[in-house]
């Protein structure tokens, strides 16, 4: 184990100790006094066994683009955590800001307080690469916007009467992935590209075995936590602006007809191509 | 009830067949990938519907008898000098579909200035001689990046871009274009030693060999970006805007979404690749300097990083806070600028020429003193070796060139590229379509484009006495303006054609 202290250091020098070390085959690295250095992790490539612990308060854009390693902060961290990141482990013992886990492509985060705004913005999945992200505490406005991919956990564990589990605005352009909250919060907060739902047995396989890494993490009994209702958010499309747009008049040359008496969704009434000559 | 959408009837081309000639071989049926042609079993012979083509020219193209000539259709809207054929049009397709028009390629009005046409070079004459390019060294060599503000002998540069002829392709997403295209691009970056942009679509695994070739690019939709991808370009480009759709976020619909797209964009098979229109972690300068940061830290200092906007109103101000923010280059995208997808109303009334908006934003950073610690590249709308010269007069280090790319292996500029049917396999996925273009044959007919162009920019740069690209870069006194008022000329920093030094 090498320990870094970060007291006086520009993260521009801490990140380089950093990245020397790991380039020397380090698999433990503590780093000390951390006052809000900036992209600690950033690029990094490894496996999950290479461990960078942070005390003190870890910076904005900690481990994006990161691939591969584990991070554990014991404190708050703060903007961008998890940005573009591709794979690995981040723990944080605290709170964490705005803008978590920005395009995160795969790995797990787990943070044992609140967030800010704009949480799991555009989360994306590809085949067996699936990002995954635990809440412990409360979200703020536009908890997983655009989201495309993933699962996002919110557990609000310190919600009350005058702290609502989540903000604003949830899922609003959502377009894949899965959101699970737990506890009640207002249904006129969501989105319209999201639909709520009730859990299903496949949902449980999900967070099961997340809620259980972030319970052995943080030390909570994960049967008290599962007692609370979930509900599962998912989009209402994986198209969700496919109607806005119409590819120019070239494409409307076919004739067409009215079913009469028939009405779509939007109430406009059904119209159908006749192309076959 | 049985009804045709008014707009068909008011179609732009007709498909006038020789009969005497043709000799039925339906080559044009399976080259239209719009489904005009087609084969009556019944009359046995090929007939269009006429208001299906889009003017690409394929099949007269390909026809081995030249029995097709694409015409436009004599019977026109009713003249107006007012509402004009495309208002028309699109009020039709507004009441039709309820939706917004779609369209490709960059603005084509023609009621919007084209600056680059009212410049000329000024020329060596008598007491000045001009210099023979043949016979004499000419320096093309450009470097982009951070090239520090005073040089002394102790000045550690910043890592820069090499380019040994001032022209980049600009970014044209795998997804928007297919492989095959993409291939070209970066084959004849690497022959000429220039760059080519990924766009955002993330890099296909086939063209990491041209990573020392390539610019990758970082958007709001983060596609296929990952730690490997930014070690492997040769600089980073974020993307904020893109000159076509200034504030329009990237829609790659589904269905253009097929395995290998989804692969290299690390996306599900055929979900709508949306890239927001806003970065969401960018609200301010510092927002941006904070990603300009990340991706300097992930690929440790080692590569620049540029950022990319739209060509807009305050575009001055913005390229000074960019160059503030830590970027090494940046690229300012005109309105002309080419897309594979856009809304119509975007393209054609967003934006501003690029001219003017080079020349503003070569102005702030000169009088700032930042201009030195930043390359500066002008994109969107370069036809021609003379546009590129033009902009780079007016005070960019290179130029980002695309359309013409596309044209010179065999763009008709049809506009259609956001429907996924390119007839001449560019701007499509298809396989079936995509196989009309075959890489090497591509290769060197891009390669072919860039060598004459160079030759064209030395010859012109010989006429002017200059003997290096970099003593054009900014020098307004080597450019003149026609046909423009005092405003136009003074923002461009130009003098009216006549007047001396």
């Amino acid at each position: 184990m090498k320990v870094i202290k970060a007291t006086n250091l520009h993260y521009k020098e801490l990140n380089q100790k950093i990245y020397d070390l790991i380039a020397g085959g380090e698999k433990h690295i503590k780093v000390e006094n951390t006052y809000g250095h900036r992209y600690i992790g950033d690029g990094l490539r490894g496996t999950e066994d290479v461990l960078i612990e942070v005390y003190g308060t870890a910076g904005n854009d900690l481990a994006a683009f990161m691939n591969g390693l584990s991070i554990r902060v014991y404190g708050n961290a703060q903007d961008g955590i998890g940005n573009t990141m591709n794979s690995g482990k981040v723990y944080v013992h605290g709170d964490a800001g705005d803008v978590l886990f920005y395009g995160m492509r795969s790995g797990e985060v787990y943070i044992k307080g609140d967030v800010g705004y704009r949480v799991g913005i555009h989360m994306k999945e590809y085949m067996d690469l699936i990002p995954k992200a635990v809440i412990g505490g409360c979200a703020g406005d536009f908890f997983g916007e655009y989201m495309a991919g993933g699962y996002l956990i919110l557990l609000g564990l310190n919600a009350g009467k005058n702290k609502p589990v989540v903000g604003d605005y949830i899922a609003t352009g959502m377009h894949g992935g899965k959101i699970y909250i737990r506890g009640k919060f207002d249904s006129s907060c969501l989105g319209k590209e999201t639909k709520p739902f009730d859990l299903d047995e496949e949902d449980k396989k999900i967070i099961t075995p997340l809620i259980t890494n972030f319970c052995k993490e943080f030390g909570y009994d994960i049967k008290e936590i599962m007692n609370e209702k979930f509900t599962k958010l998912i989009p209402v499309s994986k198209r969700p602006y496919g109607r806005h747009y119409v590819p120019g008049w070239h494409t409307l040359t076919d004739r067409k007809t009215i079913m009469p008496g028939s009405l779509e969704l939007n109430g406009y009434p059904k119209v159908r191509n006749v192309r076959e000559r | 009830m049985l009804y045709q959408p008014i707009v068909s009837n008011y179609y732009d081309f007709k498909v006038v067949r020789d009969q005497e000639r043709c000799i039925k071989c339906q080559g044009c049926v399976t080259q239209c990938s719009f489904d005009a042609n087609f084969w009556d079993q019944d009359r046995e012979k090929i007939d269009t519907i006429h208001n299906k083509c889009i003017g690409c020219h394929r099949c007269e193209a390909l026809c081995p008898t030249d029995a097709i000539s694409i015409q436009h259709n004599p019977s026109k809207f009713r003249e107006n000098g007012y509402w004009t054929k495309r208002e028309i049009r699109n009020i039709y397709l507004n009441a039709e579909m309820g939706a917004i028009g779609l369209t490709g390629m960059g603005n084509d009005m023609t009621s919007q200035p084209a600056y680059f046409d009212r410049i000329l070079f000024d020329a060596c004459q008598v007491t000045n001689p001009s210099i023979d390019p043949l016979r004499e060294p000419m320096e093309l060599t450009t470097y982009i990046g951070n090239r520090g503000r005073q040089v002394s002998l102790e000045t550690k540069a910043g890592p820069l871009l090499k380019l040994s002829t001032p022209i980049i392709f600009g970014p044209m997403s795998y997804g928007s274009i297919n492989l095959n295209v993409q291939k070209a691009l970066a084959a004849a970056s690497k022959a000429h030693g220039t760059f080519w942009s990924t766009g955002e679509g993330g890099l296909h695994r086939d063209l990491y060999p041209f990573g020392p070739n390539t610019i990758v690019q970082v958007a709001s939709g983060r596609f296929g970006v990952h730690e490997e991808y930014l070690k492997t370009g040769a600089a980073i480009e974020i993307k904020i805007g893109q000159g076509a759709k200034p504030g329009i976020g990237g829609h790659l619909p589904g269905e253009k979404v097929l395995e290998d797209v989804s692969k290299t964009r690390m996306i599900p098979l055929g979900s709508d690749a949306i890239s927001p229109a806003p970065h969401h972690d960018i609200y301010s300068i510092e927002d941006l300097r904070q990603l300009i940061y990340a991706l300097k830290e992930a690929t440790r200092y080692e590569k620049p990083v540029g950022v990319k906007v739209s060509a807009v109103h305050n575009i001055a101000a913005i390229a000074s806070g960019i160059a503030r923010a830590g970027a090494d280059i940046i690229v300012v995208d005109g309105y002309r600028g080419g897309t594979g997808a856009t809304p119509t109303i975007v393209r054609d009334h967003t934006g501003i020429p690029i001219e003017l908006a080079i020349a503003v934003v070569d102005e702030r950073l000169r009088q700032e003193g930042i201009r030195e610690n930043v390359g500066l590249i002008a994109a969107g709308g370069i036809r021609s070796a003379a546009d590129a010269l033009k902009a780079i007069g007016l005070g960019a280090d290179a130029v980002y060139v695309s359309t013409a790319a596309l044209i010179s292996v065999g763009c008709t500029l049809c506009q259609q590229c956001h429907t996924g049917r390119c007839a001449w396999g560019i701007t499509t996925n298809d396989p079936y379509l995509a196989k009309r273009q075959n890489p090497d044959i591509a290769t060197e007919q891009v390669s072919n484009m860039l060598r004459a162009w160079e030759i064209e920019m030395k010859e012109v740069l010989g006429s002017m006495g200059l003997n290096a690209i970099e003593s054009l870069r900014g020098n307004k006194e080597r450019l003149r303006a026609v046909g423009m008022n005092e405003k136009e000329m003074a923002t461009l920093g130009l003098k009216l054609a006549g007047e001396g030094m």
